[in-house]
């Protein structure tokens, strides 16, 4: 019964067409959120079976799903907050490195026995889990307390400078992260008893962690919590002035994005099997803000969309044309200047700006 | 809403379809899947070693005995991470019979994991990262390169030999520098060398003075380990700062990749390599002479590599009758004894070559060299002594060298540092 990723992903569809059909019209959170859940869980069940005709497609889907999280956990920064961050793959980073610490250092007992019960008892992935969610609250509170009380460029400029410290102690330290070789990991734990080395169990494990990641965000910046952000980013005099301690807000936002981006570098050490500087570098970081940019800002599903165009570029597109980063550039190019003339931002601005004006010309 | 939905699954769709390509497989197709840089630092470095490899099949007309070779190149970006799932897509996609290319050591430590566990043959042309065929062996894997301290091995008994007494190093800080400089540590110092102070700058460091005010003044030589940039940069700042002594160093210090951008600073270079283009061998003045009109470049040692692991591939495939099994390949690549352009080369029973080391000194060879159509006046790596059949153990048998922990910047320790 291998085509049961279709009768998912027909059902998924259909449950959102009903959700959509019968939910309140008023509730418009809710009804975006419904459609947006049931929608990338359609595609991604689709995809292993698109997978049988364009062999890799489920490895680029998966790779999507990794920087989907990690995007989308630096658009509660840059998008909600506006606050862009240059040293996001810190989090992404030291959490990965974590886990492919914990499960590869044999020497270091402690940790390593702790792994070891935890997946004899079938829980490895979970402790992994937990670890990198510690791991990066740990990395986020601390680089938080630094750079939250500046703003734009200073902002920018001590994110990326902190981040390059990781980089620099992973590139450097090379008694724990093995330097500039990396680290291998020679497998992944099983979940309950699922095989997870099995590239198709993975996937859909990746794929559930990416929707509840997705949940969550999405709960969190619709929360009055999350409007207070938005508020912060509009103008955080006046949110100052209303009397909200905006210095604390932007830190626990600064922590939620953390997290997230932690989680995502746990999902990339079990998906790559492989942590290395590079994962940490600037250039990561740089690719984040630019999946955030090109697919909109403070729309948590733009930064998805942002990712799947970089990710099918680097991996699809570069199979047939060379130079590839020529594409990108002109599609970056092209979507900053459509987006300048419709005084938007990103991809999905766009989209919605054609579709609000030939909404309204139909009214 | 219901439209909206549609489109965005159709436009997902779509965005795979147009990748759709007939996967199946031909019978008679010898698929070798390629990483190299075509993009990125290192796209330079790339190309030769495509070059080298491409030159090799197209000399054959992409035939190898009755199959027909697809070659399928993929950019790496020279990032270790990106490597990993180029190569997953060679497999998974491509379906290819085994797969090469790689240039950083820890590409090499990325890909060989990575063949293990997919069961396919990875063949590493350049990384050198010397535990891959020591103390950290993986099955799928097998090297028709280098180790980074193979060539610094004999190295630092000739260096010893001359008579230099103490020597300084300074080499980019990275394991390939490590090796590098470790290799030749051990053997100049149990011939009676000292190593009287070590320098570790990080790759890409364009400005030496903070390093050249460290060194000593009463040293006979200076040991380099440079790469990319820096080995223009050294040589330059290294005379510039009034120093008269020789210049040792390992084979990325002065090869002839970075030699025609280099002036007569580098003039009396010595450095060690499995390659030398100035080799004056038949069959080399043929190759330099055939890469310099298809390419317009002097051959280096990546493209002598790769080209030589394009050769290994078919005289396997030949071996076992052009009939692909894994094992059965794998075992033809250690039978062989082949004639390459550096020289002889065969396979030791770790999977690493055992070849020829060349001690290179750099000189300016006025006209054009021997009618080999590089451009007159260059910079040559003439070959002054040849060590023959120099495995990676040597001058220690294999038991007495895996005892010692791998090469690192703290091994072996620095006794007479000052």
């Amino acid at each position: 019964m291998k085509s049961i990723e279709l009768l998912i992903s027909a059902i998924a569809l259909g449950l959102g067409i009903i959700c959509y059909l019968k939910l309140d019209k008023k509730n418009i959170i809710l009804k975006k959120f419904v459609m947006l859940f049931f929608g990338l869980l359609t595609i991604g069940c689709l995809t292993p079976f698109i997978d049988k005709y364009v062999p890799l497609s489920q490895l680029i889907m998966n790779e999507i799903l990794v920087f989907g999280v990690l995007a989308m956990s630096l658009d509660i920064l840059m998008g909600y907050t506006g606050l862009a961050s240059l040293g996001h793959a810190a989090y992404f980073g030291v959490s990965s490195y974590a886990c492919a610490i914990v499960m590869t250092k044999t020497s270091w007992v402690t940790s390593f026995a702790a792994y070891t019960w935890a997946q004899s008892n079938g829980l490895g992935i979970i402790f992994l889990l937990v670890l990198a969610i510690v791991v990066a609250i740990f990395f986020a509170a601390f680089f938080g307390l630094l750079a939250i009380r500046a703003t734009d460029v200073y902002f920018l400029m001590i994110t990326l400078s902190l981040a390059m410290v990781v980089w620099g102690l992973a590139y450097r330290w090379s008694a724990v992260t093995e330097g500039d070789n990396g680290i291998n990991v020679p497998g992944r734990p099983s979940l309950f008893g699922i095989n997870l080395d099995n590239d198709y169990n993975f996937y859909f494990f990746t794929l559930g962690i990416f929707l509840l990641c997705f949940s969550v965000m999405y709960l969190f910046v619709n929360s009055p919590f999350g409007k207070t952000l938005v508020g912060i980013r509009e103008s955080e005099e006046r949110m100052k002035m209303l009397g909200y301690n905006t210095w604390l807000h932007k830190y626990i936002a600064f922590i939620v994005a953390g997290i997230f981006s932690g989680i995502a570098g746990f999902l990339w050490t079990l998906f790559n099997l492989f942590v290395s500087p590079p994962d940490l570098e600037l250039i990561t970081s740089a690719e984040a803000l630019f999946m955030v940019a090109l697919g909109g800002p403070a729309t948590l599903l733009g930064p998805v969309i942002g990712a799947s165009i970089i990710k099918i570029l680097q991996q699809f597109v570069s199979i047939y044309v060379e130079r590839w980063p020529l594409i990108l550039g002109a599609i970056y190019i092209i979507t900053i200047m459509v987006s300048r003339l419709y005084k938007v931002e990103g991809i999905l601005g766009i989209v919605s700006k054609i579709r609000g004006s030939s909404a309204s010309s139909k009214e | 809403m219901l439209k909206r939905l549609v489109v965005l699954v159709a436009v997902i769709a779509l965005s795979f379809t147009f990748a759709v390509k007939d996967a199946t497989s031909a019978e008679k197709e010898f698929r070798i899947g390629w990483l190299a840089a075509v993009t990125g630092w290192a796209a330079q470095i790339g190309k030769d070693m495509t070059n080298g490899f491409k030159m090799y099949l197209d000399q054959q007309n992409y035939k190898f005995g009755p199959l027909k070779v697809k070659f399928i190149v993929e950019d790496n970006l020279a990032k270790p991470p990106v490597n990993v799932r180029k190569a997953m897509k060679l497999i998974k996609r491509d379906k290819v019979h085994l797969f090469s290319g790689g240039l950083l050591a820890s590409t090499g430590y990325a890909l060989a994991p990575l063949a293990e566990r997919t069961n396919v043959l990875y063949i590493s042309p350049i990384p050198a990262a010397d535990d891959l065929t020591q103390r950290k062996r993986y099955k799928n894997f097998m090297r028709l390169g280098f180790t980074s301290s193979q060539n610094s091995h004999p190295q630092g008994q000739w260096a010893c030999e001359q008579g230099f007494k103490k020597v300084v190093t300074i080499a980019a800080d990275y394991a390939f520098g490590y090796e590098t400089v470790g290799g030749f540590q051990k053997t100049f110092e149990a011939c009676g060398g000292k190593i009287i102070k070590k320098l570790w700058p990080k790759i890409g460091t364009k400005d030496f003075a903070p390093y050249l005010a460290k060194f000593p003044k009463d040293l006979d030589a200076v040991f380099t380990l440079m790469v990319g940039g820096m080995s223009l940069s050294f040589p330059k700042q290294f005379r510039g700062a009034g120093f008269k002594a020789p210049m040792l160093g390992g084979i990325t210090s002065a090869d002839e990749f970075i030699l025609p951008n280099m002036g007569d600073e580098a003039i009396g270079y010595i450095t060690a390599g499995q390659y030398s283009a100035a080799l004056d061998t038949k069959k080399n003045r043929a190759f330099v002479k055939e890469y310099q009109k298809r390419y317009g470049k002097m051959a280096s040692y990546y493209s002598e590599s790769c080209y030589t692991a394009a050769l290994f591939i078919h005289k396997a495939l030949a071996k076992i009758n052009y009939k692909y099994d894994r094992d059965k390949f794998k075992d033809a690549m250690r039978s062989l004894r082949v004639d390459a352009i550096r020289g002889p080369v065969y396979l030791d029973k770790f999977d690493n070559p055992v070849h020829n080391v060349y001690i290179r000194k750099v000189v300016r060879i006025s006209g054009d060299h021997k009618g080999l159509g590089v451009k007159p006046n260059s910079l040559w790596n003439k070959v002054i002594k040849t060590y023959p059949a120099i495995g990676q153990f040597y001058p220690d048998s294999a038991e007495k060298f895996l005892k010692q922990p791998v090469y690192s910047k703290n091994f072996p320790p620095c006794k007479h540092c000052r």
